[in-house]
């Protein structure tokens, strides 16, 4: 059986490092906050403005002036700070946010990633996601292994426009995990289940070691 | 030195004109500039572009300038909440120059501390990079990106004294000072003014230097996604 949703989730939660600033993206991503193991503390980094960011509110508790960046009413915490979207930034430029875990259309072998757009059919934008995986020290994806056709998305090549180059450090998929290295990609494990035949199966990408 | 006015009408009156480059704060509906933009749905000035991280949605913030065609371009982030900016960019009718969101926010920064370019990762190897100079630092490329002088600011804060120094309230903050830096005139609409000395110096956010103009205004704060947890989760 492959992972679903919240074993990814609870997959990635094992990447966090105590101590350390972290950047969740949107979908799948957001849920690894509910699997952050024991005696790990982070502090979460919600790029519109914010370090330190809590749970949910209780309903009738929602605050319009207290959003994430997926516009979802949350609530902070005793350490919390606030800043504005260039200071923000400028955090996730510098290089002090540990680590981004985001979601992906596409990932090639080199670690290119496209998760921003589909010429002609998808044209939202990039939000912060360009900035994130220039910035941050390791770019961690949570993603389908392949799409609704049964195709791999763990290419030789992106086919769609990316939104950075050579950035992705690991891939947590449904299958497994794999890591970007020299050549190309390299098997880190498979989920429960799966065989590493069905998961080389699965990937167009080269896979070494 | 008189810097508060009695309606958005008034404070952006002699500002606007035809094909004018405007930036706004706000990201997603939080802290958007509402009462001015529905100021400027009225006065009904067009040809106007638009710095904005997002589009607002269909009936609130960007969104009802969309509507009545007032805008000519944006330059934003994330434009994904808005059918009719879609229905309008997918036909040709609106151009829109897409910036990486910290890109950006530095750009109005810049802009607003006198910088005319910077370099960036941000981008490098993409679409975005296209046509702009690229530059090695240290082994690392980078792409040159321009600051972003506007003809005007538009921005929303919690409570400004009245000689125009501001606080912003929790996440609301957001876009809104690097807006309000980068305009040659800045209009700020607010929840409360208060006299000057009412407001802690040590905490003020923006100082009023950045400040030209100030309303007080009643703002419906929509928000744009409610998420909540029941207390027997706790």
């Amino acid at each position: 059986m492959p992972w679903d949703r919240e074993q990814m989730a609870a997959r990635a939660a094992q990447e966090l490092q105590d101590g350390t600033y972290v950047n969740l993206g949107i979908g799948i991503p957001t849920l690894v906050s509910n699997y952050i193991p024991e005696g790990v503390e982070v502090t979460l980094q919600s790029e519109n403005g914010m370090l330190g960011m809590g749970p949910f509110p209780y309903e009738g508790e929602e605050d319009p002036d207290l959003i994430n960046a997926g516009k979802q009413t949350i609530t902070e915490l005793p350490h919390t700070s606030y800043f504005d979207s260039a200071m923000s930034f400028g955090m996730i430029r510098g290089g002090k946010i540990a680590m981004a875990i985001l979601g992906a259309m596409e990932v090639a072998e080199n670690g290119d990633l496209a998760n921003w757009m589909i010429p002609k059919k998808l044209v939202k934008g990039m939000g912060g996601a360009m900035d994130l995986v220039a910035g941050v020290q390791r770019v961690v994806v949570v993603m389908d292994h392949t799409n609704k056709a049964g195709e791999s998305k763990l290419l030789k090549a992106c086919t769609l426009p990316l939104t950075g180059t050579g950035v992705v450090d690991r891939i947590i998929t449904n299958l497994g995990v794999l890591d970007v290295v020299e050549g190309g990609l390299k098997i880190v494990e498979c989920a429960e289940g799966v065989t590493e035949a069905e998961l080389r199966a699965a990937t167009e990408g080269t896979i070494v070691g | 030195m008189k810097k508060v006015y009695g309606s958005a009408a008034e404070a952006l009156d002699g500002l606007l004109f035809d094909g004018m480059f405007i930036a706004s704060g706000g990201f997603g509906l939080c802290g958007i500039p509402e009462l001015l933009l529905q100021a400027i749905k009225e006065a009904g000035t067009k040809d106007l572009t638009f710095a904005s991280n997002n589009a607002g949605v269909d009936d609130f913030g960007i969104g009802i300038l969309l509507q009545t065609k007032q805008v000519k371009k944006m330059i934003s982030s994330y434009v994904g909440e808005n059918a009719e900016f879609m229905r309008q960019y997918l036909s040709g009718e609106l151009e829109l120059e897409f910036n990486p969101q910290g890109t950006l926010a530095e750009r109005m920064r810049a802009a607003g501390c006198g910088i005319p370019g910077f370099y960036t990762k941000t981008g490098v190897g993409t679409q975005i990079a296209e046509g702009k100079e690229h530059k090695d630092f240290n082994g690392e490329t980078f792409i040159m990106e321009t600051g972003l002088f506007a003809d005007l600011s538009i921005v929303k804060a919690w409570k400004a004294d009245t000689t125009g120094n501001l606080i912003f309230n929790k996440t609301a903050r957001n876009f809104n000072p690097p807006a309000a830096m980068c305009g040659k005139v800045c209009v700020v609409e607010v929840e409360e003014i208060v006299q000057p000395g009412e407001l802690d110096p040590d905490k003020i956010h923006l100082p009023g230097v950045y400040v030209h103009r100030i309303i007080q205004g009643q703002h419906e704060k929509r928000i744009e996604k409610v998420t909540t947890r029941k207390k027997e989760d706790a």
